[in-house]
């Protein structure tokens, strides 16, 4: 971390990025927030990176383009999909950002050392990215308690795309692979379910949704100035009128809109403070894709053809769905 | 017993017709005195392509039993490549609807040119049948819209 810190120092100073977009230490160790820096004292007071910095930064650099200057952004392997992805959509600039790739070892979810009965954590080693990340050391209020690494791990982070950034001016800090399931494997499995399953399934997961539109707002793909879900027009838009429906509706057409576009980066369900597992409908579509329209990932190439705005003569017809499916 | 025909399920049935080739197409169905059950409300639009995933979406919510989307054959659109775009984005909907537990029966896509009425008339006594086997659309309709 200090190296991340010391090269962001020497190039904000020097005049080559106007501003260093990282993460900020939260009020816990376990919370660090994405944060904008623009002095030198602050980054020696604040930046942070360590194995609880899982919010992908692609998407702040939206707005970061438009602003005067370059800015330094610190890209996981995983999130210079989603900045690829963006530069193919002419959203970002790729003028204005000067990309520091950093390594990473598997991000945690400070939920899953709670689910692990560990209560009144006041602090976590062992997550920084020169630790080996084989082994978690919490400090609670009853003494510590040790955890194994892998077991506070994202879900994403255990179906990894791999360690490798797809786009950089430099790398630095070194990268531990995690992957260690298919992420196909919890789709294939309410595949296989009865309608009434399913439905049962995904009833019980979308009724915990209060509408907070944190899934909507954390997504990189998702950055429409203008939202369907902000019009007046659609009964979507109110929460108030939110029924089992509804919720359904939301949660098909989120999924619809980044269809293609969706780097699987699981952000969506990283945020959800109800634990909603909403990267299942992107990775549905994602499985759909790549079994309909031939292996696609979205940010791994710039000048592939997206699946949707794309088509063949011989694509199979609508009524494959029925064929396929096994309800 | 015998059947109470006021208590008689009738499908609210959503058709999506491309205006250059299904509209014609049941237009013609029309001219030629083809039946067709009048549970099916059509809506037309400029092409098939037109038609956005939220509007199935839509349509069930309003209470809709079924939904289809009738467009040109393929390589005849009158927009030359609209329907093979509609053709991905509703094979992929479809799928979705499936996957969170909607019978895949309710869903259809069918290709109709301007000189297929009979075609027509086929596929909606064909659909409108498949409706009625599965029933009221308890799944996805919104309720407070129901009267």
């Amino acid at each position: 971390m200090q190296e991340l810190i010391n090269r962001a120092k020497q190039l904000l100073s020097d005049g080559t990025v106007a501003r260093v977009l990282g993460w900020k230490a939260g009020d816990m160790t376990y919370n660090p927030e994405p944060a904008f820096f623009d002095n030198v004292k602050d980054l020696e007071e604040h930046f942070v990176y360590n194995g609880f910095c899982g919010a992908n930064l692609s998407k702040y650099m939206i707005e970061a383009s438009k602003l005067e200057g370059k800015t330094l952004v610190c890209l996981k392997p995983c999130d210079t999909y989603s900045f690829q992805q963006l530069l193919k959509e002419h959203r970002v600039d790729r003028e204005k950002a000067y990309i520091i790739g950093v390594g990473c070892k598997g991000k945690l979810n400070i939920e899953n050392i709670r689910k692990a009965g560990i209560k009144g954590i006041l602090s976590v080693s062992g997550a920084e990215l020169s630790d080996a990340c084989d082994q978690l050391t919490i400090t609670t209020l009853y003494g510590d308690k040790s955890l194994p690494y892998a077991d506070a791990m994202l879900e994403r982070c255990s179906v990894c795309k791999g360690k490798e950034h797809k786009i950089y001016d430099e790398l630095l800090g070194d990268s531990k692979e995690t992957k260690s399931a298919d992420r196909f494997a919890e789709v294939e499995r309410i595949e296989n379910m009865s309608a009434e399953e399913k439905f049962a399934f995904f009833q019980s997961q979308l009724s915990k949704c209060i509408r907070c539109n944190a899934c909507r707002n954390v997504c990189p793909a998702c950055s429409c100035r203008k939202c369907v879900f902000d019009s007046t027009k659609f009964d979507s838009s109110q929460k108030a009128n939110a029924d089992s429906f509804e919720e359904k509706m939301f949660h098909i057409i989120r999924a619809f809109h980044v269809a293609g576009r969706c780097t699987d980066c699981g952000e969506c369900s990283r945020v959800c403070p109800q634990g909603i597992p909403l990267h299942l409908f992107n990775r549905k579509f994602i499985k759909d894709i790549n079994e309909l329209y031939g292996e696609y990932q979205a940010g791994a190439d710039i000048e592939a053809k997206a699946p949707l705005t794309s088509y063949v003569f011989e694509d199979v017809e609508p009524s494959v769905v029925a064929q396929r499916s096994r309800s | 017993m015998p059947m109470n025909n006021d208590t008689e399920f009738r499908p609210k049935i959503v058709a999506f017709c491309c205006n250059w080739c299904s509209y014609a197409g049941a237009d013609l169905a029309g001219s030629s005195r083809l039946a067709y059950p009048a549970d099916v409300k059509i809506i037309r639009v400029p092409c098939s392509c037109r038609v956005n995933p939220m509007f199935i979406l839509r349509a069930f919510e309003k209470g809709a039993d079924g939904v289809i989307m009738c467009g040109c054959h393929p390589g005849d659109c009158h927009y030359t490549s609209g329907n093979f775009y509609a053709r991905r984005r509703m094979t992929l909907l479809f799928s979705m609807l499936d996957y969170i537990g909607v019978e895949n029966g309710r869903t259809r896509v069918e290709w109709v040119s301007a000189a297929e009425g009979v075609k027509f008339s086929q596929t909606m006594n064909e659909f409108v049948a498949k409706i009625h086997s599965l029933g009221k659309n308890v799944r996805l309709e919104d309720l407070r819209c129901k009267n």
